[in-house]
């Protein structure tokens, strides 16, 4: 039963979104970047003939 | 699965031979192909001259297919061959044997091609566009290189089959699994090449027609360049997803999600061919947006592989009692060539993926398609994220096959040698996606276009190019050097493959994975859908053929 | 087969970028009338000198179309026809383009303007020169040995 219990309270652990806080904010980051950089052609695209 | 395996396990010494072979074709045409990278620089800063009535074109030639078919093959095959035979058990006699002659094909149709090349006879780039008219030996020596891959990629279908039959009900370990997506997009996508080669160029270049259909032609030609690059980011793919998760002392963070990534792969990496021909005639411009939707698709498998690996590696950074948002990006080890040297590979892939949506962008591709813009791209895909893992795995994997260490001098060597990489790219990379926004051409030799305004303002550009592609030189000098060293000199010793343990050893990855009916179906249905009636619309409306022209 | 809660959030939010971007070009391709060049006429590569428009190549001006004026181009390994060409400034033009022997490119640098021109196909772009200044045509697809010595060049002047 113990076992049981303390196998429960691991994966929670896991589950804890808090831990991946770094990875988030890494990944939005990125995506950030993406969007900036899109944008940009995207309006270079628009000013040219 | 791969926990089962512990980590002492070795390549059998006769699979690590053959892997052997393919990694010193790979080496041996990055030295050539780098040279030749270096001197186009050279000549397209406007200050340097080839010697001996040698072809700018005909370098160019040389270095596209080095680079970009043979180095890629031969690496990604010999890296496959040892990740099978690692996972998966040593190969059987007869698989073995079968990789052998792949091996053998894909060298001898080399030395055809390569030949043709010096002897100035296939200056048409390693896309040979017809109606260029190339050597037929040119073409047959591609086929030898194409066939030769699919004999040595069965070697690795062969053992993978072997152990799903030895381990009904199991799901096959990660890196066998991978390697086996990867070989089976290479056949289906290479038939287009295979087609176009064997059934239009061939007999056209051997005289036995006359005219050959151009856009079929490219048509085919596409079908299998985009799946091409794919086939050379998987590999590094399975690098960063199931080795360095070991190589850094932490967990695959997932799986399942793993295979998941690398199905999306097989399935969205074929029918997006035609966002490399925005911006030509001849194609509905319809279909050319479905297949842009198509290429958007295969961007969310990388969406999910950058975050797998931020994820392995805060998981690792957090074990270690790193604190704050980013604690953990300090605590990893910097100092293990196995690790940064890909890692920098994979920072690079983030500019090199953003390049790659804008490319793909429909309409936006008329600013920058056929520019250099797109060669620092790619210089970024493949020759940066791509090849610097490549170097980052024989790192370990060479002394591995070889029986030696990876020594404290040479992993210091390792970890300049990808830092000289790096510099030289910014320079080299970054200067290209700039001049490319000016509209610079791509593919071209140095000119000042009638001392036009524009062009003058490129030629800083191009000597910015000049000075990367030196940089970068040096840093094939020096990885030639670490793989001598590592393949011949280094002392004897056991250097480990190291494969990655999923973090939750507890879930199993869905046997549908494992589905190949499914999957293949999927991917054939994909391809029919995005292809049939277009291309039936290019044959039906094709204008006369065209004869050859040899116009170099 | 599990997925973390936060890579849930990123991959709604990449993908919800993705179809955005996709939205955004879509709209601008098929509502607004930028799609890339992608015209369906065929020509006999061997005969294009013969065929109107290529019969007279250069700049004409058009009555009672959507554009005021046709600039017609016949590429050739390594040249185009006309060499030079003055446009004026705020003209919407329609760039008509063919090739007589191999694939070309067709990019005037700075611009939209940027096309393959492929054996047997008649290319064609629609747009409106609002920027005066110099532009270099340049081929932009490797044709050959002269393939850097192609060029032409457009001057967009105030008339």
């Amino acid at each position: 039963m113990a076992k049981v219990e303390l196998k429960q309270k691991q994966k929670t652990e896991i589950e804890d979104s808090s831990s991946l806080k770094g990875t988030l904010a890494s990944v939005f980051l990125l995506g950030f970047f993406i969007i900036i950089t899109w944008l940009s052609v995207y309006f270079l695209f628009v000013d040219r003939f | 699965m791969i926990h089962t395996y512990s980590a002492k396990v070795k390549v059998d010494p006769k699979d690590a031979k053959l892997s052997m072979a393919h990694f010193f074709v790979a080496f041996g045409a990055l030295a050539l192909g780098g040279l030749m990278g270096l001197l186009q620089t050279l000549v397209r800063s406007g200050k340097f001259e080839l010697p001996l009535g040698i072809g700018y074109y005909q370098i160019l030639t040389a270095h596209g297919v080095l680079m970009g078919l043979v180095l890629t093959t031969f690496f990604i095959m010999g890296f496959q061959y040892a990740a099978v035979s690692r996972t998966a058990g040593p190969h059987s006699n007869a698989a073995r044997r079968t990789g052998w002659i792949g091996f053998w094909l894909m060298t001898a149709g080399t030395l055809m091609s390569g030949t043709m090349i010096l002897l100035n006879k296939a200056s048409v780039l390693y896309t040979f566009y017809a109606p260029l008219q190339a050597h037929w030996i040119f073409y047959l020596g591609l086929t030898f290189v194409v066939v030769g891959s699919w004999v040595d990629g069965a070697a690795q279908i062969m053992t993978y089959v072997k152990w799903r039959k030895n381990n009904r009900g199991k799901p096959s370990p990660l890196l066998s699994f991978m390697a086996v997506i990867n070989t089976i997009m290479w056949i289906v996508a290479t038939l287009g090449v295979a087609a176009t080669v064997l059934f239009q160029l061939l007999p056209w270049s051997l005289g036995w027609v006359d005219t050959v259909d151009v856009l079929v032609s490219r048509t085919l030609f596409w079908y299998f360049g985009h799946p091409l690059v794919y086939f050379w980011l998987l590999p590094a793919y399975m690098c960063w997803y199931a080795i360095i998760p070991k190589i850094i002392g932490g967990k695959i963070f997932s799986d399942s999600l793993a295979r998941l990534s690398f199905i999306l792969f097989l399935i969205f990496s074929i029918p997006v061919g035609f966002h490399h021909q925005l911006t030509e005639p001849g194609i509905d411009p319809a279909w050319k947006f479905f297949q842009v939707i198509l290429t958007f698709m295969v961007v969310i498998p990388s969406l999910m592989t950058a975050f797998s690996i931020f994820a392995t590696f805060e998981r690792y950074g957090r074990s270690k009692g790193a604190k704050g948002l980013f604690g953990w990006f300090r605590v990893l080890p910097w100092n293990d060539a196995r690790f940064i040297v890909p890692f920098i590979g994979m920072a690079s892939f983030i500019p090199a993926g953003a390049g790659g949506i804008i490319n793909a962008s429909n309409q936006m591709d008329q600013v920058v398609h056929n520019t250099i813009w797109v060669t620092g791209h790619f210089h970024l895909t493949a020759a940066t994220s791509v090849v610097l893992t490549f170097f980052g795995i024989s790192y370990w994997l060479v002394p591995h096959l070889t029986g030696r260490k990876l020594t404290k001098t040479m992993n210091k060597l390792a970890i300049i040698q990808a830092w000289v990489w790096f510099i030289g790219m910014v320079f080299m990379s970054g200067a290209m996606h700039i001049q490319g926004l000016l509209g610079g051409p791509r593919r071209s030799s140095f000119s000042t276009y009638g001392d036009s305004k524009q062009a003058l303002e490129w030629i800083p550009y191009q000597i910015a190019q000049a000075v990367g592609g030196t940089i970068l030189f040096i840093g094939i000098i020096l990885v030639i050097i670490i793989f001598i060293h590592l393949a011949f000199f280094a002392p004897k010793g056991e250097e480990e493959f190291p494969v990655g343990e999923a973090e939750n050893l507890e879930e199993k990855a869905p046997m549908v994975f494992e589905n190949w009916k499914l999957w293949l179906g999927i991917t054939a249905a994909l391809i029919l859908f995005a292809y049939t009636i277009p291309f039936i619309d290019i044959i039906q409306y094709a204008p006369p053929g065209s004869k050859g022209f040899k116009t170099w | 087969m599990h997925m973390h809660k936060l890579e849930k959030v990123w991959l709604i939010f990449g993908i919800s970028c993705l179809i955005i971007f996709l939205t955004t070009i879509g709209v601008s391709a098929f509502y607004l009338g930028n799609k890339p060049p992608s015209c369906l006429l065929t020509i006999d590569p061997e005969k294009v000198d013969q065929q109107a428009p290529f019969n007279k190549p250069g700049l004409h001006k058009v009555e009672g179309k959507e554009w005021d004026y046709e600039l017609v181009y016949v590429a050739s390994a390594f040249s185009y026809n006309p060499g030079q060409v003055e446009v004026p400034l705020g003209a919407k033009v329609k760039v008509i383009a063919t090739t007589k022997d191999v694939i070309h490119g067709f990019e005037v640098a700075g611009t939209n303007i940027n096309m393959m021109l492929e054996p047997g196909y008649i290319s064609e772009y629609t747009t409106t020169f609002d920027k005066a200044g110099e532009y270099l045509i340049v081929c932009n697809e490797y044709c050959g040995s002269g393939h850097h010595l192609m060029f032409s060049k457009i001057e967009v002047v105030k008339k």
